[in-house]
């Protein structure tokens, strides 16, 4: 080749030049598991489906969220959202209302009538299903999925168990319900109402089922001895919130006084406020701080007119006189009496000291093995008893629909690896994504949008529900908020930032790639990724 | 369902992309047919803010021109790194001539292409800061002068980097380089000396000067769009961080961009025809230790004892500049920080 004078070397590209070679630590992409995803006890990929409904299609972010919880209408509202409490942007300004908008998810799909996945192909086993609560739905709906057949049974007149007879209607709408079951029937599944299961094994030999499921829940409130003349006025939260849940409008007087500290005890007072109680009083031994009901849930009480008597226990009722022992809190933050005794004026008193389960239907299973009045169960949710899966309330776990939903779906995951005769996978999470991890400059300040609340009044006399929906426009805003802890949502930082164009873009849904040949190592991708979802590993020499 | 336009959305405006806007609404340097200016392969050092600051600008610049743009480089880190004969990374009509004349190189490219009736095709020059606040100065004062169809871009690393990190008119005080060792009452580079270009810029009265830094994309990317929508002379001066000379890690370049200006170190501005027109206000406010303690050109002001005196001069800068051009106050917040609902 002819070149011009004094020139030996044909000009080219530097891309010759491979200058990953320089390289002592490389990038790379990593998943790690949003703090979301990491609290929801239903097992739900928060941050996958509110990607979905970042675009605006909420119908794929609802397919999304219904792989793992069939009820998102009713855990919209009724859930405590543990995803908030861990949420990341609470860091940052606030949580991102997760909530409520798979509440918004859930409506939408109701009024779209969109319908859950097809049953699974058939595989000829038959499942029994005790209860229909939030555990026996979620898991009748995952079996029919993987193919199996479901027979549901309740001893109750409709199913819903606890979401029916325990939540009162101001938290959860009953049309909201019944959609939301009404769409896990469309599956297919056999349904025994007005049936008590007195032995388990009788039922499932003479029903020839392959497996069992017992999400019997926790249906008997606890009673403890209180003096008090007539006992008519005396009545346990469970029964109390039933009976309202039926129809019936319990007539409790001016003044009720609800005896516990948890959910229930709020509840059952906010209830007895929109039945006309004037009064309506919360004795709890210990404080504010102690609580175990939901902080979310206090406030709206409090704003409804029921009044808390704190660090207070109930002595007796004598007449329409209620006897309370004040206490105090001793170091280990253990209440103890002091000794010190007042009266309140009570028509009735309403027990909510905890719930137990109901578990003589096991009376022949022998092999079930029960602690503390639960059952004790594997992680496949199977208990002692081949075949015989428990979840729910009925086992050791926090007493919550979300918990039950998710114990639904494990048990559900057991029973068919049981039935094809596969061994219990053991499954692997991914490393947390923690907010140290985060590039937060790159997200906008963005404030939660509050769902709206029924006016206080119009909640003292009604049973309408109490917190509204988001709008479309802020549902979107607030699934927006959401900063994709460390999964890959497709900013083109990297691609943009690398000072060697070692990024490659695959294109939308693709994500990226790097491009090793080139790549030095520098790093500026790893430290400008918003959701930290780059790793910086040593290369091997 | 109906369109609405994206208000909001995770990252706001700030990252580079965001994969709910139609392409057109997206950087240049989001979008996966973007000229890539400057190619893999030079020989840049990990990490460095001129490489990429040279490829957001020209791109932005190519994407403004319609690709008819022809770019001069005088000497510097650029240019060396760039083409080592015979590799070239340049992918657009690239020239160099000396250390000292791009301005004028850039003239005659200009004249050249009017002569040929050609104003369809324009021209950039860039050069490092000693390229321009130096050695190039005085050329750069005459293109200014006779307002030449030029934007002249300055990557400014605060120093002769690919040299060995000699000071410049362009090295702030108290930064150790080559020939300003921190050693002595004073150490470092002395206070009180060196050009504020972008001011000497806006006194030549030209149609346009800006200046950016390779932190906010968006930001650099408009005011590249903005200059090459006028005529003139124009002049953007953008802040490249320097892994080398700055003995910063190589990850922390765009971090440390960002710092310079939310510390008003840097202040981020634009001026047309020599009055200041626009500012980026300061986001989230931060002291100017957290900016230089990130640097081993300034390790000699922290420790035991350290020099809480010189960093405190160094805040009254940042001060004074947050005061001059009005850098935190209500009035000019940044849209794009604050998210409402569509």
């Amino acid at each position: 080749m002819i070149r011009p004078f004094a020139i030996t070397l044909g000009v080219g590209t530097s891309r010759a030049n491979h200058t990953g070679s320089w390289r002592v630590e490389r990038p790379i992409y990593v998943d790690r598991l949003p703090p979301c995803n990491d609290a929801c006890p239903a097992g739900e990929n928060i941050q996958g489906w509110l990607y979905a409904a970042e675009s605006g299609d909420y119908e794929t972010a609802w397919r999304h969220l219904v792989e793992d919880n069939p009820l998102p209408a009713v855990m919209g509202r009724i859930c405590f959202h543990p995803c908030e409490t861990a949420c990341n942007r609470a860091t940052l300004d606030e949580a991102v209302g997760i909530n409520a908008v798979e509440r918004f998810l859930g409506d939408e799909a109701i009024a779209q009538g969109w319908a859950l996945p097809a049953a699974g192909a058939d595989t000829g086993k038959r499942v029994l299903v005790v209860g229909s609560g939030p555990a026996g739905l979620s898991a009748t709906y995952h079996l029919r999925r993987l193919g199996h057949r479901v027979t549901i049974v309740d001893s109750a007149a409709r199913l819903g168990g606890m979401m029916r007879y325990g939540i009162p209607a101001y938290r959860l709408p009953r049309d909201v319900l019944d959609a939301e079951i009404e769409r896990i029937l469309d599956l297919g599944v056999e349904v025994r109402l007005d049936h008590v299961v007195h032995d388990v094994e009788a039922e499932r030999r003479d029903g020839d089922y392959d497996a069992v499921f017992l999400a019997v829940g926790a249906q008997l409130g606890k009673r403890v001895e209180i003096p008090a003349g007539d006992s008519s006025k005396v009545i346990d939260a469970v029964s109390f919130l039933h009976s309202v849940a039926e129809g019936a409008t319990p007539q409790l007087g001016r003044r009720v006084v609800v005896y516990g500290g948890g959910d229930t005890a709020l509840d059952a007072a906010r209830t007895a406020r929109r039945l006309g109680a004037t009064e309506s009083v919360i004795v709890y031994r210990r404080d504010r701080e102690r609580m175990p009901a939901h902080s979310e849930e206090l406030e709206q009480a409090l704003v409804e007119g029921v009044t808390m008597r704190w660090l207070s226990t109930v002595d007796r009722l004598d007449g329409d006189r209620l006897v309370v022992e004040t206490m105090r809190l001793n170091d280990q933050g253990f209440p103890e009496g002091t000794g010190e005794f007042e009266e309140l004026g009570a028509d009735a008193l309403v027990l909510a000291l905890g719930q137990d389960t109901d578990l003589s239907l096991l009376s022949g299973a022998h092999d079930v093995v029960v602690a503390d009045g639960v059952v004790q169960v594997a992680t496949s949710m199977m208990t002692g008893a081949d075949g015989v899966f428990a979840g729910g309330d009925a086992v050791p776990d926090q007493r919550t629909a979300t918990v039950a939903v998710g114990h639904g779906k494990r048990a559900a995951h057991g029973v068919d690896r049981y039935l094809r005769g596969d061994a219990p996978v053991a499954t692997s999470r991914h490393a947390l994504a923690t907010f140290d991890r985060l590039n937060t400059w790159y997200y906008a300040d963005a404030p939660r949008v509050h769902r709206p609340e029924l006016e206080r009044i119009r909640r003292q006399t009604n049973f309408e529900e109490v917190v509204g929906g988001l709008t479309e426009d802020n549902a979107l805003f607030e699934a927006r908020r959401c900063l994709s802890c460390g999964n890959c949502f497709e900013c083109d930082n990297c691609f943009g930032v690398c000072p060697d164009n070692a990024v490659i873009k695959l294109g939308e849904g693709q994500r990226y790639e790097f491009n090793y040949d080139f790549c030095k190592g520098c790093g500026v991708c790893v430290t400008e990724c918003p959701c930290g979802a780059i790793e910086l590993v040593p290369e091997e020499i | 369902m109906t369109t609405t336009p994206v208000h909001f959305y995770q990252v706001g405006s700030f990252a580079v992309g965001n994969r709910l806007l139609g392409d057109a609404e997206r950087t240049v340097q989001s979008s996966a047919q973007r000229t890539n200016s400057i190619d893999s392969g030079h020989r840049a050092c990990q990490g460095c803010g001129e490489a990429l600051g040279a490829r957001y600008a020209l791109d932005a610049a190519m994407r403004a021109t319609d690709a008819q743009l022809v770019a001069v480089n005088a000497t510097g880190c650029l240019e060396v790194f760039s083409t080592p004969y015979p590799e070239t990374s340049w992918r657009i009509p690239w020239l160099h001539s000396l250390f000292g004349n791009a301005p004028a190189v850039a003239t005659g490219v200009a004249a050249a292409l009017r002569v040929k009736g050609r104003s369809d095709v324009r021209v950039v020059a860039q050069a490092g800061d000693g390229g321009t606040v130096d050695i190039g100065f005085g050329c750069l004062s005459g293109m200014f002068e006779r307002n030449d169809d030029v934007l002249f871009i300055c990557y400014d690393n605060e120093g002769y980097m690919n040299t060995g990190v000699q000071r410049s008119a362009a090295t702030p005080p108290a930064a150790r380089t080559a020939t300003t060792v921190a050693a002595g009452p004073e150490p470092g580079n002395v206070f009180g000396q060196g050009k504020d270009l972008p001011r000497l810029a806006m006194a030549h009265d030209i149609p346009y000067v800006a200046t950016a830094t390779v932190a906010d994309l968006h930001d650099l990317e408009r005011k590249v769009e903005r200059a090459m929508a006028l005529r003139g002379a124009r002049y953007i001066h953008v802040l490249v961080p320097c892994p080398l000379g700055w003995g910063s890690v190589s990850n922390e370049t765009v971090l440390l961009a960002r710092l310079a200006a939310e510390t008003g170190i840097f202040p981020v501005f634009e001026a047309e025809n020599g009055v200041v027109s626009a500012v980026s206000p300061i986001r989230r406010r931060t002291s100017v230790e957290a900016y230089l303690s990130r640097q081993r050109r300034y390790a000699h002001l922290f420790g035991d004892p350290g020099r809480p005196d010189i960093v405190a001069r160094l805040q009254a800068m940042a001060d004074a500049n947050i005061e001059r051009y009005a850098l935190v106050n209500d009035d000019t917040r940044d849209d794009r920080a604050t998210a409402v609902p569509s």
